[in-house]
């Protein structure tokens, strides 16, 4: 099944997930590296070119990601989720999809604050659109370095939440987002267990 | 009487003529420029090598200074200016970042740079020597600019102006910036392009 139903995602909504998460992170720590390397380094170019490939690429990956979202049906929450639960998720979605968005414009503000386009591996480059603004590359660089770590700390809390409902509610949740469809077995084992 | 009259006349002409012309001799001889940042006729360039292979150029934008001339004692002619170290322009959005940055001059810390000039001296029919103190990065230290005399005169619309060039090199560690650039671009070469309206 590669689209989503009612009571679960597809493969394509679940590769997609993991690919950004793995790519967030990786781009974060990418980031945070690559600012710190010394100017004869020989990565001192390269990491700088990567962040940026990758980043533009992401955003195309969410883009996609956005339209198969509208093109699918949402799977319904879990009936286990409290109604506190249920908001909350749906508020910590909506903001990280915000989050990145946000920090991938700002990037794209820094490298293209003076006109210059930015360059995909060679396979395409991004024109500027705003450019020249007085401090532009300083203020969306605070506010890139700003938004990124809003949205690791969200990331990590998201996480945190899967496990949570993974290892202490045991509801499908994660298992979900990992492409199983069935209810979880451990959940009635562990009741038969308990009833036992 | 009356030849007395006539006699007196060019007497008190010439006295008139003496009495406001002291005061006209004495402010004539320092005179008061203001550097053109307005009009965009002053420049605060820098140069520096780029790994040992060419040179980069950058600039800063946004300055502002004033000097005076001592027609009848040059050396008694003195410099003023201060820059607005954020303003750095190398023509490269992400490298002038990094220059606004801790790594370079820390321009959220030190926004300001200045130069004040402690002695003029001429050394030659249009080169002369100015001696003075450049505080960058919090950091005074003395520096000796050479400088060319490039001219003065009025200009097409009422003023007048005098323009000089000047160029001075110090270790980037000198004022704490030791960030490695590669052993070639060690020393920075300041160009100085000024241009005074007189006031």
């Amino acid at each position: 099944m590669w689209r989503n139903t009612d009571d679960g995602y597809g493969w394509v909504a679940v590769v997609l997930h993991w690919l950004v998460a793995v790519v967030v992170v990786g781009l974060f720590a990418l980031g945070l590296w690559m600012v710190e390397l010394t100017y004869y380094d020989p990565w001192y170019r390269r990491a700088t070119d990567i962040h940026k490939g990758v980043g533009i690429l992401l955003f195309l990956v969410m883009l996609a990601r956005l339209g198969w979202q509208l093109a699918n049906p949402r799977p319904a929450p879990e009936s286990t989720h409290s109604r506190l639960e249920r908001v909350t998720s749906a508020i910590t979605h909506v903001l990280l999809y915000v989050l990145m968005f946000a920090v991938m414009t700002a990037g794209y503000l820094i490298s293209s604050a003076d006109g210059r386009a930015i360059d995909v591996f060679g396979l395409f480059t991004v024109p500027p659109t705003i450019a020249g603004l007085p401090g532009q590359a300083d203020i969306a660089g605070d506010v890139h370095l700003a938004l990124a770590i809003a949205l690791i700390v969200l990331a990590g809390i998201h996480s945190l939440a899967a496990l949570k409902h993974h290892f202490i509610d045991r509801d499908r949740t994660l298992s979900r987002m990992l492409g199983r469809r069935t209810p979880r077995p451990l959940r009635s084992n562990a009741n038969s267990r308990r009833g036992a | 009487m009356k030849t007395m009259k006539i006699k007196m006349l060019p007497v008190a002409i010439w006295c008139l003529a003496v009495v406001s012309a002291i005061p006209a001799v004495a402010t004539a001889a320092v005179e008061r420029y203001v550097i053109d940042t307005e009009g965009g006729h002053a420049f605060v360039q820098f140069r520096i090598k780029h790994l040992a292979y060419s040179w980069l150029y950058g600039r800063f934008n946004d300055f502002s200074g004033t000097f005076t001339y001592d027609t009848e004692d040059t050396s008694n002619s003195k410099v003023e200016v201060t820059i607005d170290t954020a303003s750095l322009d190398s023509n490269h959005a992400e490298r002038d970042k990094h220059l606004r940055g801790k790594d370079f001059l820390d321009v959220d810390r030190y926004p300001q740079a200045s130069f004040k000039s402690m002695a003029y001296k001429e050394t030659g029919f249009n080169t002369s020597v100015l001696e003075g103190e450049l505080t960058l990065k919090g950091i005074t230290k003395p520096v000796r600019i050479e400088v060319q005399r490039i001219g003065n005169g009025p200009d097409p619309w009422g003023g007048y102006r005098r323009g000089f060039q000047g160029s001075t090199s110090f270790a980037l560690k000198d004022f704490g910036i030791d960030y490695n650039l590669g052993p070639a671009a060690r020393e920075v070469e300041m160009i100085l392009s000024i241009e005074g309206v007189r006031q």
